[in-house]
């Protein structure tokens, strides 16, 4: 079941330090090597100066959900097997611009719809986690931080 | 300063098939069909069309088409990309042909077989999920209900927008299509508990903020306004046309950019205006875009009906269902409850207003606004008498 979900290609020129980055644990965000700027999703030019030259950074992973979604049938099956689940979009602490769709989960490698929809807010604090790999591709996740959870 | 397109060119025909699920003909000769229709509405010769506009996701190409209808020498032809985006744009390529002399007559038109499931775009999927919807899909973000509903509970949240505002707008719509014979729900009421009670879909949205699936094909058909005048339909002028894509815009998911709320709608909406001599308070009627009810409070703000944010009090007190809302909207029943055919179906409406002939016609209605998709590279159209 696990690989009949959908997965990102990870060897695009303008992307693969993303998937490199979430293998070995982290959030990696493409920076402008010529003026700093940072840009989310990848791409080969910078809007801001035109470099082609782009360093890749970690960031904190702590975040914000700046909206969210709860998807029911009609759906692919492997995602109509686990409906009703979450999508978040999570904005960065460091850099509210900086926005990842995702899902939140109870841990790094549970279930999509391992938490009751109707606990999910806005604004809420989330802290990126990262999964066993499916199919060699490590898609982050989101689990709640604060309110009295660790 | 020129005058830009400024009723230059007319609309003077319209042609469409029924609306239905599984029609059994292909999309060629349904496009086909809705042409020859606009062609004989408007009393054009074949022979005398020389235009050709189309969307880019239009199977039934240039060469098909002129071949079936037996067209003579065509000298101008253009598609526009991004599905229902592309309607007004689609109308504003052919006035700028025809303004600029590239060629007399223009037939412009959509036709789409949807209705079947194995149709759905978002469930033809490949192995690795390349280019933009990499950052989405694999996520479970998958259909374009979901991308919007994404926008749409930040709306809500930021402006206090309810589903009784989103219920608005599906029953306004509604009823406008129990008067259209032609609409797919003209037998189908919609109550507002029906609404409430509905399945979701996306939450927060419900069965009922989404668009039909359809099969059907519109056309119509354009000239100069000089020539309008000797034709046999009331002529409908293209007063204004605009395109739009906002800065950082990401097709669907706008959901990267400094302010994803501020949709295509707004580029389009300055253009628009700026080459009109109608301000938003002139319009009589208007045709907005409605795959998902949303989609309107925001086209509202967008296009300058109310400010920023009040898009979905716009819709209290029935102001967008004819007879007596302030901005009798989707007359013929829109997107959502007339046919969802890239939303060309507005297009029409907004002509069959102009000449006096809705099924909901507003009084003396003498403009019209008409747009294309918001959430993605979009076009409008204003229309007049």
């Amino acid at each position: 079941m696990e690989t009949s979900f959908l997965l990102p290609q990870t060897d695009a020129p303008e992307s693969a330090e993303f998937w490199t980055g979430t293998a070995a644990g982290e959030l990696r965000v493409q920076h402008c090597a010529d003026c700093g700027a940072a840009r989310m999703p990848p791409r080969p030019m910078c809007p801001a100066c035109h470099s082609r030259t782009a360093n890749w950074k970690a960031m904190s992973g702590r975040g914000r959900i700046w909206s969210f979604v709860v998807p029911h049938p009609p759906l692919l099956p492997a995602w109509a097997e686990v409906a009703p689940y979450n999508v978040v979009v999570v904005e960065l602490e460091e850099d509210a611009k900086l926005r990842f769709v995702g899902n939140l989960v109870a841990a790094a490698d549970a279930p999509l719809n391992s938490l009751d929809p109707a606990t999910l807010a806005i604004e809420a604090a989330v802290q990126v986690a990262f999964p066993e790999p499916i199919d060699g591709v490590v898609l982050p996740r989101w689990v709640p931080i604060g309110a009295g959870r660790p | 300063m020129a005058q830009g397109l400024r009723d230059q060119t007319s609309i003077v025909g319209i042609g469409q098939t029924e609306f239905g699920k599984g029609l059994p003909d292909t999309e060629l000769s349904l496009a086909c069909q809705a042409i020859s229709e606009a062609l004989d509405d408007a009393g054009v010769a074949p022979s005398a069309v020389d235009g050709l506009a189309l969307f880019s996701m239009e199977d039934g190409r240039e060469v098909e088409v002129a071949r079936n209808l037996g067209l003579g020498e065509i000298t101008f032809f253009g598609q526009v990309g991004y599905g229902g985006g592309a309607g007004c744009g689609v109308i504003g390529q052919a006035a700028m042909a025809v303004a600029t002399g590239q060629c007399s007559t223009v037939v412009a038109w959509r036709a789409r077989k949807r209705a079947s499931a194995a149709s759905r775009p978002w469930a033809q999927v490949a192995r690795r999920i390349e280019g933009a919807q990499a950052w989405s899909r694999p996520f479970g973000l998958l259909r374009p209900v979901d991308e919007i509903a994404m926008l749409t509970r930040r709306y809500m949240h930021e402006y206090g927008a309810t589903r009784d505002h989103l219920a608005n707008v599906a029953l306004a719509f509604r009823g406008h299509a129990n008067r259209n014979p032609r609409a797919m729900m003209y037998r189908k009421q919609l109550k507002r508990e029906d609404y409430m009670k509905a399945r979701w879909i996306s939450e927060p949205l419900c069965l009922f903020d989404n668009c039909l699936e359809t099969d059907g094909a519109l056309a119509v058909v354009i000239t100069s306004a000089e020539r309008a005048r000797d034709l046999r339909q009331t002529p409908v002028l293209i007063h204004a046309v605009s395109q739009g894509i906002p800065p950082q815009h990401q097709v669907m998911t706008n959901f990267f950019c400094d302010d994803p709320l501020r949709g295509p709608a707004w580029t389009a909406s300055r253009k628009l205006w700026e080459g009109a001599d109608l301000k938003p308070q002139d319009i009589d009627v208007a045709q907005i875009y409605d795959a998902f009810s949303p989609l309107v409070p925001l086209s509202l703000e967008g296009y300058g009906f109310c400010a920023r944010g009040e898009g979905a009090a716009f819709t209290e007190d029935g102001a967008l269902a004819w007879p007596n809302g302030r901005l009798p909207t989707n007359t013929a029943g829109g997107g959502m409850s007339e046919a969802y055919v890239h939303g060309f179906n507005l297009i029409l409406e907004g002509v069959r207003q102009m000449r006096g002939t809705s099924t909901a016609q507003v009084t003396d209605a003498s403009s019209c606004l008409v747009t294309s998709g918001e959430g993605v590279p979009t076009s409008a159209l204003l229309l007049r008498r």
